[in-house]
């Protein structure tokens, strides 16, 4: 999708004579596509539509320079205003004192409230606090069970009071018992409800009331569709929310509810659910998301993640290798079956920008795994420390020990070199940047850290050809 | 009408406060006004906002536009029939049935991903068939999430059906001793709750592939539904949703569940067009008497409602 909207964009301004400042009907024209992205990620109409006039507005008279492709200056605009609508970001939680800090958790049924708690009561104790879990959500049968398991996985006590069918009298006993029982912070789960369902939202107001919570959290799932604005503008005016929790990031969903429920509460989104296990939860990204929205993947994600797998010790050797550009063939290879750890090749391609689309060109898979290190290992040592030395009759020696082609060598070859470079410039980047590089690695159509082997093109080309090609890179 | 009478009530309720009423009705949306662009730009918001996607609105203005162009409608009133005979189209009565095996339990395999509603569905068809007089059994496969088995347990408590669960992490070893007693107690129905997953977790589809499979292996014929619940609130992702669950467990149908709120389900449309897969039955409530045969002539009402 990234590609394709720089690719739309690209076309339309292709179309002005000569370079000079974007006019009303460029952007118009080119905003179409945007619309139908942003739709397509599901972000609420009535929101898409605003977005687009403020866009166009900000983008009109604004000034093509001259080394930069409008096409790119559009998306950077679009991109830049998603970004802001999303922010700023605000992942602190405040804590009062006297303690306990009372947190309280709302939102429609299935959203994830209860697990949400379990990860944030495990993020409290991280930050040294003593959380207690409860237990209101005495409407979905065995709720209280889920939440007490939970509860026992993160090594915290739950409340319930056995046999009470009121919420709001357990909320309120709670409170008094986390005084008793020293615990800092209350996180109140309550059960899920329709927006629309005037009974379950007075009782939630009540039980608000009833406790007075410091936070109050609307629990949104990310694949919600074009009713998250009315859902969460619902919740917001009963409860006055200060944050939102996004969860079941881990999908491919585009997560335009993100979007919509910060266009229509103003409340920060304070953190993403990205797994069923309880530690799967994370600050949330506005940039990344923006990013998302647009189709572009999500490849800052994607490093982290993979230094979260790497132990400590391993990922500085291997900062410092990148960054001196000593990153060789052997290393690739171990950084290769890291990844595989991580999950499947194809999954781990999805969150690189710009391989959404290219997933059916790539052959990547355990196989595919297999090649590569067979093709490695039949190098000798001083080949995978200097794969520039490996000419055609080498190249033909290797194929043949690993039972491949001479171009999947230099396939291979190829990527690492791209993949080398990229990892030299980016260690020594900020999250900021790197998502700057990732974008730039989309536009080339090459992952560039995490190279897999691209269909190599059998057909010999002509100059002509290869100059056209040449020339439309360099649009690109 | 009973689907749309409790729709339209609960709806009522909750609508006292007219700020709520998002979307105008098709009829004054229409009526009154010629055909134009900018009529077919609001139709085509309204459909949009109702979770259709811009594909299959898109297709849907073009055939309006079409039938206007080849003179077949002329003004906007004309336009609502039209638009409802189209859409109802989308589900022929033969896919809507249940397929029955014809001897031995029916086996009903019910998936989707986390939350949309797997087990509270799986109780309302568990009603539904034994209202019907059928002798119903549960298998309670989800293994996974904290006291889904106990959840699924209290609902059969409540209806009077028969539940299986083991108490390993296996689901496999759960569904294959549900499909012996099923046989064993001649249940006329077996309904399968699985765990919660998402479409995007490779190795949990194949579990659930390999739960298929150990029911087709036991009995013949079976699963003879496979029911992919969609959460009626979620957008354009049930389209992917709704691919890999069928590349994985060959879907037969899907259970649209949460109808009771504001939502539309429009992403059922797209669905049809995209995946081909027709919609059986609506969840509209949290009891286990919520639940409706899908008809699409009353989804359409809702729809531009
Ligand atoms: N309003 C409404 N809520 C529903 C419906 N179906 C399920 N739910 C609620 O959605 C939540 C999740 O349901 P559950 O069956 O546990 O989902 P599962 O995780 O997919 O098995 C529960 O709070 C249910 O009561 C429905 O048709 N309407
Ligand atoms: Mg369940």
């Amino acid at each position: 999708m990234f590609e394709s909207l720089t690719e739309k964009f690209s076309d339309v301004f292709r179309k002005m004579s000569g370079r000079g400042r974007i006019t009303e009907q460029n952007v118009r024209d080119s905003m179409r596509d945007v619309r139908t992205a942003l739709l397509e990620a599901d972000v609420n109409f009535k929101v898409v539509t605003q977005f687009c006039e403020d866009v166009t507005q900000k983008a009109v008279g604004a000034e093509v320079i001259k080394s930069l492709h409008p096409g790119q200056l559009m998306v950077k605009i679009v991109q830049d205003e998603l970004t802001a609508l999303m922010g700023p970001v605000d992942s602190r939680i405040y804590y009062v004192s006297p303690p306990p800090t009372i947190i309280l958790m709302a939102g429609l049924q299935g959203a994830g409230k209860t697990t949400t708690c379990g990860k944030l009561a495990k993020l409290l104790v991280k930050q040294g606090k003593h959380p207690v879990v409860v237990a209101c959500d005495l409407q979905r049968p065995a709720a209280v069970e889920q939440l007490a398991i939970v509860a026992e996985q993160v090594g915290i006590p739950s409340f319930r009071v056995e046999g009470s069918g009121n919420p709001v009298s357990v909320a309120r006993k709670s409170i008094a018992w986390a005084g008793k029982n020293e615990r800092d912070v209350v996180i109140i789960d309550t059960a899920g409800r329709l927006h629309i369902d005037e009974e379950m939202m007075r009782q939630v107001q009540d039980i608000s009331s009833s406790v007075n919570p410091h936070q109050i959290y609307l629990v949104v799932d990310a694949m919600t569709g074009q009713d998250a604005v009315n859902s969460a503008r619902e919740f917001n005016e009963r409860l006055e929310l200060d944050g939102v929790i996004l969860t079941k990031f881990d999908s491919d969903a585009r997560g335009g509810a993100a979007l919509s429920v910060k266009a229509v509460t103003g409340k920060p989104i304070k953190f993403i659910g990205v797994g069923e296990k309880l530690s799967d939860l994370e600050e949330f990204h506005p940039d990344r998301m923006a990013g998302r929205i647009l189709g572009m993947g999500d490849i800052v994600s994607l490093v982290e993640k993979a230094q979260g797998e790497f132990d400590a010790e391993q990922a500085a050797a291997m900062q410092e290798k990148m960054a001196k550009g000593k990153f060789t063939l052997t290393d690739f290879l171990g950084q290769m079956k890291q990844m595989q750890k991580l999950g499947s090749m194809k999954q781990i391609l999805k969150m690189i920008p710009g391989m959404g689309g290219q997933l059916d060109a790539m052959q990547m898979d355990g196989d595919e795994m297999r090649h590569m290190e067979a093709i490695i290992l039949s190098m000798t040592p001083s080949e995978r420390e200097d794969p520039g030395v490996i000419e055609a009759s080498r190249r033909r020696r290797i194929a043949k020990g690993a039972g491949q082609e001479s171009q999947d060598v230099s396939g291979l070859i190829k990527s690492f070199t791209q993949a080398a470079g990229m990892m030299k410039q980016m260690a020594g980047m900020g999250t900021r940047d790197r998502m700057k590089m990732a974008q730039n690695m989309g536009q080339m159509g090459m992952a560039g850290g995490f190279p897999g082997k691209v269909k190599q093109r059998s057909k010999r080309l002509t100059a002509k050809q290869r100059a056209n090609r040449k020339k439309k890179k360099r649009r690109r | 009408m009973a689907f749309l009478k409790k729709t339209i009530e609960k709806l009522s309720a909750g609508l006292s406060r007219t700020r709520q009423m998002f979307i105008g009705s098709l009829k004054s949306l229409l009526s009154g006004r010629k055909l134009d662009e900018k009529l077919l730009d609001d139709l085509e918001e309204m459909l949009i906002q109702a979770d259709m996607g811009v594909a299959s609105a898109m297709k849907i203005r073009g055939d309006l536009q079409q039938a206007f162009t080849d003179k077949r409608i002329e003004a906007g009133d004309q336009a609502i029939d039209f638009l409802k005979e189209e859409i109802k189209r989308y589900w022929p009565e033969s896919d809507r049935s249940v397929h029955f095996a014809s001897a031995g339990p029916t086996v009903i395999l019910v998936a989707g991903i986390n939350g949309c509603g797997k087990t509270t569905s799986v109780a309302k068809l568990a009603w539904r068939f034994k209202t019907e007089g059928k002798k119903v059994c549960l298998a309670a496969a989800d293994t996974f999430r904290a006291a889904a088995v106990q959840q699924l347990t209290i609902w059969a408590e409540r209806i009077g059906v028969d539940i299986i669960s083991g108490s390993g992490s296996d689901p496999g070893a759960v569904v294959f001793d549900a499909c012996d007693a099923a046989v064993a107690r001649k249940a006329d129905i077996l309904l399968v709750d699985t765990a919660g997953r998402l479409h995007t977790q490779d190795n949990l589809m194949r579990e659930l592939t390999k739960i298929r499979d150990v029911v087709s292996r036991k009995i013949p014929g079976a699963p003879h539904e496979v029911l992919l619940v969609l959460d009626a609130t979620t957008g354009q992702n049930a389209i992917n949703q709704a691919r890999v669950f069928s590349e994985a467990i060959d879907v037969t149908g899907i259970f649209l569940a949460k109808l009771d709120g504001t939502a539309k389900g429009g992403i059922v449309v797209a669905i049809r067009n995209e995946v081909d897969l027709p919609v059986k039955f609506i969840g509209i409530g949290e009891t286990y008497e919520d639940v409706e045969p899908f008809d699409p002539e009353q989804f359409v009402e809702a729809l531009f409602a």
